[in-house]
C-alpha cells in the first residue's frame, strides 16, 4: 500500500490547479442547449490550447502523455475547480479509447487531433427505437457499395446525446443481412453532414435539447470509416461500453466535489435535521468509498489487468449515489428545491444515470453473471 | 500510488487463511457454542496455532517480542478471522489490547503471556459493559465509552450472559470501574478505540465474503421450476446488490488502516466511514443470504446462521452504521439543527 502521489504527480496537480483556478469559466448556459453548447466549445478550445483537453493522450495528438494516475488527479482538480461538463466527452472518453485499441494509424491521425481540438464533435449512435438495453437487436444496416468503395447506411439511431450539436457519430450497423444478434455488426464513424443523414434534436426531461434522433437513408461512408474488422463491431463496441460504464466517464473527482458542496449546503442549514445530516454523511462516505474503489481499480489497470465486468459495479454505484446525493440536497432546500438552479438541474441530470450506458437492470445481470458466475438461463 | 497489499502482506494473509481454513471449519465454530457439542479444547487449539504463527503479537513492537506490524498488515488477517467466524477475540486481544499494553510499558508480564497465547484479553470500550469472549478470557480491558478512561479487570468480573451468537462467550461487566486503571495518553486511548472499530469492520468484510460465497454456491445448485434459482433475475439482482455493497466497503477498510498507520489527520473519520460501510454491507449480505437460501437458512443445522449471527452482533458492536455516520458528520463540522425548522 502506498497512498501517496510522487513529487512529479503533485507538481502535475499544482500546475493543473493553478491553470484551472485562473481559467475556469463560471455561469455558462447548459451545454445541452445550442447557445450553451457554443460557450462550452469555447472552453474546450481553451483547454486544448493549454494542452489540458486530453491529458492522457500522446503529445502529438495534443495530450501530455499523462499516466492514468495523473489523469485521475486532473479529473479531481477539474471538478474541484467547478469546471464545466465536457461536451467532448463522448468522443474523448468513448470513441478515442476504441480508436487507440482498434483503429489504424491513419484513422488515429485523421480523427484524434481534430477530436482533441474540438474541431470535430462526436456523438454515440448506439440506441435505436427497437434496440435499447438489448443493443444486439440493432437493425440499422450497411449495404456494400463495391463501385464507390464503401458502405451505404440506412436506419435510425435515437437518444443520441447532443446529436443536434455534433458533427460526427460513431455507431453499430448490421453489415451482414443474414446475421443475428451480436454477429455481423460493424463499428462505423459517420459524418453527420453526409448526404442522406437527417438529425432531429428534441428535448430531454430537463427541457434541454440534449437528445437527437438520427435518420440514415442510403448515406455513403468510405471503407476507412470502419473501426476494426467488418463483422467484428460487437467486440469493438464492448471495449467502449466498458469505458462508458467505468471510471473514464465518471471519475471520483465529480462525486467528491459534489459531496463537498452538499456538506457545505447542510452546514448551518435550519433544515438539516439529524436524519438529513445522516444522509449527507452517507453520501459523503459513499463518494469517499468510490474514490478508494477507484484507486484500487486503477492499481489493477496500471498493472495490466483490465477491469472488465467490474465497470458495471462502478456504474451501479456512481449512478445510484448521485441520485441519493442530489435528493438529499433538494430536501435541504425544501420548497426552494423546485427553483431552476444548479441543484435542481443536477438532480434531473442524475435521474438519467441509472438508464444510460446500459440500464442498471442490465448492469445487475452483468454483475451476477460475470462476477458471481450465475447462470444466464 | 499503489492500492494493493504488498507481497509480504499478501503472503501473511494467505498463511493465516490456510491455517484458519484448516483449523476453524464451521464445526470448530459450533464447538465454541454451549451445549452438548461444546469442545473448549478444540477452540483453544486454534488460538495456540495463531500464537505459534506470531499473529497474536503481530501488532506488538519487536522490542516487546512482537512482529511490529501495522494496521495494513493486520486488517487482512482480521478479515480472514471474519471469513471463518473465528470464535475467539483476535481483534480484541491482538489488535486492540496488545499494542495498548505495550504502550503502557507497565504490563510486560501480561503482554508476554498474551503474545505466547497463554492469556486472552477480552475488550469492551463502547460503554455497554457487554464483553464478547469474556468466557474464554483471563483479563478484561474495559472502558465506559469512546474517550473514557480504560482499565483492566479480571475475567471473573464478568457475568456470563446469553447472546444470539453462542460462540461469542458474552459477559457483562462494570465498564465504569475497572480494577486496574491504565495510565494512557489520550492518543493511545483513542487509538485503541479506532483499532477496535476498524478490526470489527474488517471482520464484517470477511463474514460478508463467506455469506456471499455460500449464497452464490447455493443458488447455482438449488433448482426450482426446473432451473437453478440463480438464473432468476429477482435472485441475481439481490446478490449483485450484496456484492456491490461489499466491494465498496472493503477498500474503505484498507484505506482507514493506511490512515492509521500513517497518522493521517483524517484517520478516525476514515475508520468511522469504514465501519459504517462495513456494518451496512454485512447486514445487507446477511439478509440477502437468508432470503436466497429460503427455509434451509432458517435452521441451526445449516451453517449459515453461524456467520449471520456474528454479523448481527458485530454490526452494532463498536458503534453501528448510523452512529459512525454521526462521527463522520461531526468531523465534517455538520451539526443537526436544534430547532424544528420551517417545512
Amino acid at each position: 500500500m502506498d497512498l501517496t502521489y510522487s513529487a512529479a504527480e503533485e507538481a502535475f496537480r499544482a500546475e493543473a490547479r493553478e491553470w484551472l483556478e485562473a481559467n475556469v469559466p463560471h455561469d455558462l448556459a447548459s451545454g445541452d442547449t445550442a447557445a450553451g453548447f457554443a460557450q462550452h466549445l469555447e472552453w474546450e478550445k481553451r483547454l486544448f490550447e493549454a494542452r489540458w483537453a486530453v491529458v492522457s493522450w500522446p503529445e502529438d495528438y495534443g495530450g501530455r502523455d499523462a499516466s492514468i494516475w495523473e489523469w485521475l488527479i486532473f479529473e479531481e482538480e477539474y471538478y474541484r475547480a467547478g469546471a464545466p461538463m465536457r461536451v467532448t466527452q463522448n468522443g474523448i472518453f468513448l470513441l478515442a479509447p476504441t480508436l487507440f485499441e482498434f483503429g489504424t494509424p491513419a484513422q488515429q491521425d485523421r480523427v484524434l487531433p481534430r477530436m482533441a481540438a474540438a474541431a470535430d464533435l462526436w456523438c454515440q449512435g448506439w440506441s435505436e427505437p427497437g434496440a435499447g438495453s438489448d443493443l444486439a437487436a440493432t437493425k440499422s444496416r450497411a449495404v456494400r457499395d463495391e463501385e464507390a468503395g464503401g458502405w451505404r447506411l440506412t436506419g435510425q439511431k435515437t437518444w443520441t446525446t447532443r446529436g443536434a450539436f455534433c458533427t460526427h457519430m460513431f455507431g453499430l450497423f448490421r453489415t451482414d443481412p443474414e446475421s443475428e444478434r451480436h454477429r455481423g455488426l460493424t463499428y462505423f464513424m459517420v459524418p453527420l453532414d453526409a448526404e442522406g443523414v437527417t438529425v432531429r434534436g428534441f428535448e430531454r426531461l430537463d427541457g434541454d435539447e440534449g437528445f437527437a434522433e438520427v435518420f440514415l437513408e442510403d448515406a455513403f461512408i468510405p471503407d476507412d470509416a470502419a473501426i476494426g474488422e467488418v463483422g467484428e463491431g460487437w467486440r469493438v463496441a464492448m471495449a467502449t461500453t466498458g469505458s462508458e460504464r467505468g471510471l473514464t466517464l465518471r471519475s471520483p473527482g465529480r462525486f467528491l466535489s459534489a459531496a463537498g458542496r452538499l456538506a457545505e449546503l447542510a452546514r448551518n442549514n435550519p433544515r438539516a435535521s439529524a436524519a438529513r445530516v445522516d444522509r449527507v454523511a452517507r453520501a459523503w462516505i459513499e463518494a469517499e468509498a468510490y474514490q478508494q474503489f477507484t484507486l484500487k481499480q486503477v492499481t489493477d489497470i496500471a498493472a495490466g489487468r483490465a477491469p472488465g465486468a467490474q465497470s458495471s459495479l462502478n456504474k451501479l454505484f456512481w449512478s445510484e449515489l448521485d441520485i441519493r446525493l442530489q435528493e438529499t440536497a433538494l430536501d435541504l432546500l425544501g420548497p426552494e428545491a423546485e427553483l431552476d438552479g444548479p441543484w435542481s438541474r443536477a438532480f434531473l441530470f442524475a435521474l438519467a444515470g441509472p438508464i444510460y450506458a446500459g440500464t442498471n437492470e442490465i448492469q445487475r445481470n452483468i454483475v451476477a453473471e460475470r462476477l458471481l458466475g450465475l447462470p444466464r438461463k | 500510488m499503489r492500492f494493493a497489499l504488498t507481497d509480504d502482506q499478501a503472503a501473511l494473509r494467505d498463511a493465516v487463511r490456510e491455517l484458519l481454513t484448516r483449523e476453524c471449519p464451521p464445526d470448530a465454530v459450533r464447538a465454541a457454542w454451549p451445549g452438548p457439542g461444546t469442545d473448549p479444547d478444540r477452540v483453544a487449539a486454534i488460538w495456540a496455532k495463531l500464537a505459534e504463527m506470531g499473529v497474536l503479537g503481530a501488532a506488538v513492537p519487536e522490542a516487546d517480542g512482537g512482529l511490529g506490524l501495522g494496521a495494513c498488515d493486520l486488517v487482512p488477517l482480521l478479515e480472514e478471522a471474519g471469513r471463518v467466524a473465528l470464535p475467539l477475540p483476535l481483534v480484541e486481544t491482538a489488535f486492540v489490547a496488545a499494542p495498548l499494553l505495550a504502550a503502557t510499558g507497565a504490563q510486560d508480564e501480561l503482554l508476554g503471556r498474551l503474545v505466547a497465547g497463554e492469556a486472552i484479553v477480552a475488550v469492551s470500550l463502547d460503554g455497554s459493559g457487554l464483553v464478547p469472549f469474556a468466557g474464554v478470557a483471563e483479563v478484561l480491558l474495559l472502558g465506559a465509552g469512546p474517550g473514557a478512561a480504560i482499565g483492566l479487570s479480571p475475567a471473573a468480573a464478568a457475568e456470563p450472559v446469553d447472546s444470539i451468537d453462542g460462540a461469542r462467550g458474552l459477559g457483562r461487566a462494570d465498564a465504569e470501574a475497572p480494577a486496574t486503571p491504565l495510565d494512557l495518553d489520550p492518543r493511545e486511548r483513542d487509538g485503541a478505540w479506532d483499532r477496535g472499530v476498524l478490526g470489527a469492520a474488517a471482520q464484517l468484510v470477511g463474514l460478508s465474503r463467506t455469506l456471499l460465497a455460500l449464497s452464490d454456491e447455493y443458488v447455482k445448485e438449488r433448482r426450482q421450476f426446473g432451473v437453478p434459482i440463480g438464473s432468476f433475475q429477482a435472485v441475481k439482482h439481490q446478490l449483485a446488490d450484496a456484492l456491490l455493497a461489499l466491494e465498496f466497503a472493503a477498500p474503505m477498510v484498507l484505506r482507514a488502516a493506511w490512515s492509521l498507520d500513517h497518522g493521517e489527520p483524517t484517520a478516525s473519520r476514515n475508520v468511522a466511514a469504514a465501519k459504517a460501510l462495513a456494518s451496512d454491507a454485512a447486514e445487507q449480505v446477511a439478509a440477502t443470504a437468508l432470503q436466497v437460501h429460503g427455509a434451509i437458512a432458517y435452521t441451526t443445522e445449516y451453517d449459515l446462521h453461524l456467520f449471520a449471527k456474528r454479523v448481527w452482533a458485530s454490526a452494532r458492536a463498536w458503534g453501528d452504521a448510523e452512529w459512525q455516520r454521526a462521527r463522520v458528520a461531526a468531523a465534517l463540522d455538520l451539526n443537526p439543527a436544534s430547532a424544528v425548522p420551517l417545512p
